[in-house]
């Protein structure tokens, strides 16, 4: 399993369901176990990624917030 | 000499911009509008078409017919902007001049960016489009009807939602609710992207026998199996698929170079400025900001570009700045509608559905022609104005 970003995915300043759009589109080419990183402005995107690892069973690793910005580091799980 | 002032498109923004300097500036302004059809089309009437409520001739009228008459109307494609020349390129050879130049070429439908989309399936977004739906649904005894889309950001975001609150109504009227589903493959967890209309939406939703898959990011379909697949790995069949088709803006502005990769404008959500140019503005769907592609939007953007050009013209610092007001109506089905109005710091907070929206939709649709464009419809009427709210 890897522990470095595969991709970084910079959603500031776009509204939700942009960011998890983006992020459904980018993880499909990625490799199983690859991170992807997306950074967000929107305060919805903390529920919808959430709710979008929940549903699609990849793991949300890590998640923090600095200066209104989230940051959110997802593991490609199947 | 009087400043000269391209508009590129002839849709509600552009039309609008082009009326407001022209009757603020007389003549201290010249104003081009550049229109490669030289139609201006309502689109939000597409939705009525497909259901069999409106007539695609209704929807549609020579933009020289609602344009000042000191406004000049040139039917041509550009086909490139040179903001540093102060020029655009037009199909036909010939280069036009400007001192200001307003970008509103809205957003163009790019569906086979989908595998399978143009085959299998229907959609509402093109006149074309929405004809052809409407004679399927003539057509069909009931089965699965699935409503999704195909590609974000899209123009109207409420418009999939009302298209399955008034195909719930159409089955209904015609007894064919029984033998039929209906369901929303929702991109994100709830019905629609603001939460508090979700909220409003998905009771009802519930009430009616509307199914709501979430998560559901339309990645193919496959036509002779009629299923569609999303990028999240689920695969829903079919008998009637609806898809709002994935958006761009438009040719020009990607041949140009001035556009995102999706060519949408990078636009100062305040001065509505593109990419640092304080003599080129963009407005409506063209722009990259993180509202609702509508003519709403249009609509409340063109005073503010309108304003800080004659500000310009006339010497003096520009003063307008666009705050994100947005209003949309929100059909329920059933012959009641809610409204949704709001602003980049005020969430909406949507009324009850009832017959007073919908009687205002209806009426804003037919008396669109003879006040927006015209710029009749007083910024502040309040009909328009969000509802002060307190967040």
């Amino acid at each position: 399993m890897s522990s470095t970003i595969a991709k970084l995915l910079d959603m500031r300043g776009f509204s939700c369901p942009l960011p998890i759009a983006r992020t459904a589109q980018a993880i499909r080419e990625l490799s199983v176990g690859d991170l992807i990183e997306v950074h967000a402005t929107d305060p919805g995107s903390v529920p919808d990624f959430d709710a979008w690892c929940t549903t699609t069973g990849h793991e949300l690793v890590e998640r923090t917030e600095a200066d209104g910005v989230y940051r959110f580091v997802i593991r490609k799980a199947r | 000499m009087p400043a000269r002032v391209v508009v590129l498109g002839g849709g509600v923004g552009g039309t609008l911009v082009a009326n407001l300097l022209d009757k603020e500036l007389g003549r201290d302004v010249h104003v081009t509008v550049v229109d490669p059809t030289g139609m201006h089309d309502y689109q939000p009437g597409y939705l009525y078409v497909a259901l069999g409520q409106a007539k695609g001739h209704w929807l549609s009228r020579e933009e020289r017919s609602l344009l000042r008459p000191g406004v000049d109307l040139a039917i041509e494609e550009a086909i490139r902007i040179h903001p540093d020349a102060g020029s655009v390129q037009l199909a036909r050879g010939s280069n036009l001049e400007w001192d200001y130049l307003v970008v509103a070429t809205g957003a163009r439908l790019v569906p086979d960016q989908i595998p399978g989309l143009v085959d299998g399936s229907f959609e509402f977004y093109s006149l074309a489009g929405a004809e052809r739906l409407g004679q399927e649904l003539r057509r069909i005894r009931g089965g699965r009807i699935k409503v999704g889309i195909a590609g974000i950001p899209y123009k109207c975001p409420p418009a999939p939602i009302e298209f399955t609150f008034m195909v719930d109504g159409y089955l209904r009227e015609h007894d064919l609710r029984d033998r039929s589903e209906v369901e929303l493959l929702s991109p994100l967890n709830r019905a629609f992207t603001i939460e508090s209309a979700s909220k409003l939406i998905q009771p009802i939703m519930e009430r009616r026998g509307i199914g709501l898959t979430t998560f559901f990011n339309v990645e193919s379909v496959d036509p002779s199996a009629h299923t569609v697949e999303s990028l999240e790995g689920e695969k829903q069949e079919y008998d009637l698929l609806v898809l709002v088709p994935p958006h761009e803006g438009a040719e020009v502005v990607k041949a140009s170079d001035l556009g995102d990769a999706s060519g949408w404008l990078p636009t100062d959500r305040a001065t509505l400025n593109v990419g640092g140019y304080d003599n080129v503005f963009a407005l409506g769907d063209a722009t990259d900001l993180p509202i609702s592609k509508s003519g709403s939007t249009a609509h409340f953007e063109a005073p503010v570009i309108a304003s800080r050009i004659a500000s310009l013209v006339n010497g003096t610092a520009p003063k307008t700045n666009y705050g994100g007001r947005v209003m949309c109506f929100l059909e329920t089905g059933d012959g009641r509608a809610t409204s949704l109005r709001f602003d980049y710091e005020h969430p909406p907070i949507p009324p009850k559905p009832n017959r007073a929206w919908h009687v205002a939709k209806w009426l804003f649709n037919r008396l669109y022609w003879e006040t927006v464009p015209q710029g009749r419809l007083p910024e502040r009427a309040p009909f328009t104005t969000p509802k002060e709210v307190t967040s």
